[in-house]
C-alpha cells in the first residue's frame, strides 16, 4: 500500500497509473488489475454512455428544460473506475457531480434531472440502489457516510462505504472531521476525492499547500493519489481500499487527480479563471480515448463495437431526452408532502388553508 | 410512584429507551464513563457498552453528521450537545441536512434522531452557557422542537421523541435539573402527546404561557397573584414545533389575557409567533394586548448580572398588571 507520505513532505507526489493516456498498460508495485477484453469493453461503454448523458444533461439545460446542471465531463474514469469498485452491499454518497457513480448504482438517469428541473430535491430511493441523495452543501455527505459505517460496524456487516467530494471540499470542517470520526473509529470507509483541479474558480493552491492524500497521514490512516483519468487504476485503487475497510482495516483517501473540463454548472464561465491551454493539455489526457485505444491496439474491439456503443450511447441521449420533456411537474400541494414523517398539526393546518385558497380560483 | 429529579428521569427515559429498542444509541461529548457533564447519560455506557453510548471526539457538526448516518443505517441516535452555546457548529448539519433530507428523499428517509440541548441561564456559568436557542430551530421546517419542565414530562417526552421517525430538537431546562418531583415509570398511561401541551394551573383572568424553565416561575407567580385576587391560568406549551394552537386559544379565550414568558431574547422570539397567532385568531376576546416577558436584546450577560435578565415572579406579575391596565 502506498502511504507516499512517509517518505518525507518534499518528496514528489507519486501517482498510480494503469493506463496510459496513450493507452498502453504499465505496471505498478502496489496495484494490479486483470480485467477480461468483456470487463475492458464494459468499462468503456459505461465511460462513452455516461458521457452521454451528461451532454444530454447540458443540452436540455442550454434548452431552458434544466434550470442548472453540474457536468461531470472528464471526471468519467475517476467515477466509473471507482464506481464499479463497490458491492451491491456497500453504500455511496456523492455530491451533486457523481452522475457516472449513479450510473454504477443502477439509477436510472431520468431520476437524476428531477432535481436539476426543479421537480424534487431528489429522486430516487437510497436504499433501493445503496446510492444516498445528492448533496449540494460541500462536505456534508462525508459525516453522514462515516455514521453509515459506524452503522455497518455495529450490524457486524461486510460492506463499506465511500464517501465523495472534491478539492474544495477538503477545506470544510465537515470533511476532517468525518476523517477524525472514521479514524478514531476505524470505521469502513472510502473518502474518494476527485481533485479536479478547480472549486468554481479557485484553483487547488486556494485549498491546499501539500497533495491532498497526504492529508491523510495526519489523520491517521493511508492515501494515495491516482490517475483520475485511468479508469483501470481508479477501479484496482479503490477496489483495493474499498476490501481494506470491509475486513477491518479502517479508512482510507483516495485522492483521485482528474480535470473538470466542462464548467462548474452550466451558471459558470470558466473562461473568467482559467486559460484555454490548460483545457487542451488535460484534453490529451482524456479518460475515454485512452481505452479506446488500448482495445483497438490490443484488437479488443472492432468498429463495428464502437459504432454500436455510438449509436447505444445516441438511443439512450434520445430516451433521457423524451422523458426529460414527459416529467410532470408536482401538484402545488406536494409542497407539504413529506416535511415531516408523522402527522404534523402546522403542516396540516397550511396545507388545507393553500387548497381551500387555490380552491376560490376553480370557482 | 419513584421520587425522580429531572436529570434522573432523562437518564430513566433513555434507558428504558434502550431497553426496549436495540437501534437506540447515545452520543456526544463526555457522555460514557462520565454520563455527561450533567450526568444525564450516568451509568448507561456501563450497562449498554461503548457501541452503544458513543463517546465521540469533540465536534458538534461531527455529532450530528455521523447520527445522520446512523439514523441513514436504521439507529436512533439520542445526540447530546454539552451546552446550548455550543449547538451552532452543528447548525449546519441540523438545518441543511437533518430537517431537510426526509423531503429531499419524497418520504424515502426517516431520520429518528433527537438532539437533546441543556438549555437556559440560571446556573451562575461562564459565556456560552446560559442560552436559549429554541428560536433558531423553530423556524425551521422538518425539525419537531420540544421542551420539557418537570421529571414527569422528561421522563415521558424523552421516549416519545426517541420513539418519534421525525427529527426532534429536545430543550432541557438545565437549572431545573435537580427538581425532583414523582414519576410512575410503570405505565405510560399517564403520558401527553409530546406534541401537545398542557395546563398545569387552571384559572380565569389570565393565562402565562410557558415552556422548559420558566413553567416554574409562572407557577410561582400565578401562586403570588392568587394572594392579589388573581386567577391566573398557566400552559405548559411542551411543543414549539408543532404548536398546541387548539390549547392555547382555548386558554386565552377563556381568560381573556395572554402573558408570554421566556427567557430568550423577546425580540423576534418564539412569544413573537404565539402573540401574531393569539391576535389572529382570538382577536374579539383579548381584554389586552399579548404581552411578552423574556431576555433582553443583549447577549446573554455576564452571571453577577443574569437575574436582571431572567425573568423572575416579579417581572412577571408586572406584565399581569400591565395587562389588567388596559
Amino acid at each position: 500500500m502506498t502511504v507516499d507520505a512517509s517518505r518525507g513532505a518534499d518528496a514528489p507526489p507519486e501517482l498510480v497509473q494503469l493506463l496510459t493516456p496513450e493507452g498502453e498498460r504499465v505496471e505498478h508495485p502496489d496495484y494490479d488489475i486483470d480485467l477480461t477484453p468483456e470487463e475492458v469493453r464494459s468499462l468503456y461503454r459505461d465511460l462513452v454512455l455516461v458521457r452521454r448523458v451528461d451532454l444530454e444533461a447540458v443540452a436540455l439545460q442550454r434548452q431552458g428544460e434544466l434550470g442548472i446542471w453540474a457536468s461531470l465531463l472528464g471526471q468519467e474514469a475517476a467515477q466509473i473506475g471507482s464506481g464499479r469498485a463497490l458491492t451491491d452491499a456497500d453504500m455511496a454518497f456523492p455530491t451533486y457531480r457523481e452522475h457516472g457513480v449513479a450510473w454504477c448504482r443502477d439509477v436510472d438517469p431520468v431520476k437524476l434531472l428531477g432535481m436539476f428541473r426543479g421537480v424534487n430535491h431528489g429522486g430516487w430511493d437510497p436504499k433501493e440502489h445503496n446510492f444516498h441523495l445528492y448533496t449540494i452543501v460541500i462536505g456534508s455527505q462525508t459525516l453522514h457516510a462515516v455514521g453509515y459505517a459506524m452503522g455497518i460496524q455495529r450490524d457486524d456487516a461486510t460492506a463499506a462505504t465511500i464517501a465523495y467530494f472534491g478539492d474544495g471540499a477538503t477545506s470544510q470542517g465537515d470533511v476532517n472531521e468525518s476523517f477524525i470520526w472514521a479514524s478514531v473509529f476505524n470505521a469502513p470507509i472510502v473518502f474518494f476525492c476527485q481533485n479536479n483541479q478547480w472549486a468554481i474558480s479557485e484553483p487547488l493552491e486556494k485549498q491546499t499547500r501539500i497533495p491532498l492524500y497526504r492529508r491523510a497521514s495526519g489523520f491517521g490512516f493511508p492515501g494515495v493519489r491516482v490517475d483520475g483519468n485511468d479508469v483501470f487504476a481508479c477501479l484496482a485503487v479503490t477496489r483495493q481500499a474499498l476490501k481494506n475497510a470491509r475486513e477491518g482495516q479502517g479508512p482510507m483517501l483516495i485522492e483521485a487527480f482528474t480535470y473538470r473540463m466542462g464548467a462548474h454548472t452550466s451558471s459558470d464561465d470558466p473562461t473568467r479563471y482559467r486559460v484555454a491551454s490548460e483545457l487542451e493539455a488535460w484534453k490529451l489526457k482524456d479518460p475515454i480515448e485512452r481505452v479506446k485505444a488500448y482495445l483497438f491496439k490490443n484488437e479488443l474491439a472492432d468498429q463495428a463495437y464502437f459504432d454500436s456503443i455510438e449509436a447505444e450511447a445516441d438511443q439512450l441521449g434520445a430516451d433521457l431526452r423524451a422523458r426529460c420533456l414527459a416529467m410532470p411537474d408536482p401538484e402545488p400541494l406536494a409542497i407539504f408532502d413529506h416535511v415531516y414523517s408523522e402527522p404534523h398539526a402546522l403542516i396540516d393546518e397550511e396545507r388545507a388553508q393553500y387548497a381551500a385558497y387555490l380552491e376560490g380560483f376553480e370557482r | 410512584m419513584t421520587v425522580l429529579s429531572l436529570s434522573k428521569a432523562l437518564n430513566e427515559g433513555m434507558r428504558k429507551a434502550m431497553e426496549d429498542d436495540p437501534k437506540v444509541l447515545i452520543m456526544g461529548e463526555d457522555v460514557g464513563k462520565l454520563g455527561g457533564v450533567f450526568r444525564v447519560t450516568d451509568g448507561l455506557q456501563k450497562d449498554f457498552g461503548e457501541d452503544r453510548v458513543i463517546d465521540t471526539p469533540l465536534a458538534e457538526s461531527g455529532i450530528i453528521g455521523t447520527a445522520i448516518g446512523l439514523a441513514l443505517r436504521g439507529y436512533r441516535p439520542v445526540c447530546e450537545i454539552q451546552f446550548d452555546g455550543f449547538v451552532f457548529p452543528a447548525a449546519d448539519q441540523i438545518i441543511t441536512q437533518l430537517a431537510k433530507m426526509p423531503m429531499r428523499s419524497l418520504g424515502a428517509i426517516k431520520l429518528p434522531v433527537v438532539v437533546r440541548i441543556p438549555c437556559g441561564g440560571g446556573i451562575g456559568a461562564v459565556e456560552h452557557h446560559s442560552e436559549s436557542p429554541e428560536a433558531y430551530f423553530t423556524h425551521t421546517a422538518g425539525l419537531r422542537v420540544i421542551a420539557c419542565a418537570n421529571p414527569a414530562d422528561a421522563y415521558s417526552m424523552i421516549q416519545q421523541a426517541i420513539r418519534s421517525d421525525d427529527p426532534v430538537i429536545f430543550f432541557e431546562p438545565k437549572r431545573r435539573y435537580w427538581e425532583k418531583a414523582e414519576v410512575d415509570t410503570t405505565t405510560t398511561d399517564w403520558w401527553t402527546p409530546m406534541d401537545k401541551g398542557r395546563v398545569v394551573r387552571p384559572g380565569t383572568d389570565a393565562t402565562l404561557l410557558a415552556y422548559g424553565p420558566m413553567v416554574k416561575t409562572c407557577l410561582e407567580a400565578a401562586t403570588a397573584a392568587e394572594e392579589d385576587g388573581r386567577s391566573l391560568e398557566v400552559v405548559d406549551l411542551r411543543s414549539l414545533n408543532p404548536l398546541d394552537t387548539p390549547l392555547v386559544l382555548d386558554s386565552v379565550r377563556r381568560t381573556g389575557r395572554a402573558v408570554v414568558v421566556h427567557e430568550a431574547p423577546v425580540n423576534n422570539g418564539f412569544g413573537a409567533e404565539l402573540a401574531a397567532r393569539i391576535t389572529e385568531q382570538c382577536f374579539y376576546h383579548l381584554e389586552s394586548p399579548v404581552l411578552r416577558v423574556g431576555g433582553f436584546s443583549t447577549p446573554y450577560p455576564p452571571s453577577k448580572l443574569e437575574e436582571h435578565y431572567l425573568p423572575d415572579l416579579d417581572r412577571v406579575l408586572d406584565a399581569v398588571d400591565r395587562a389588567f391596565g388596559y
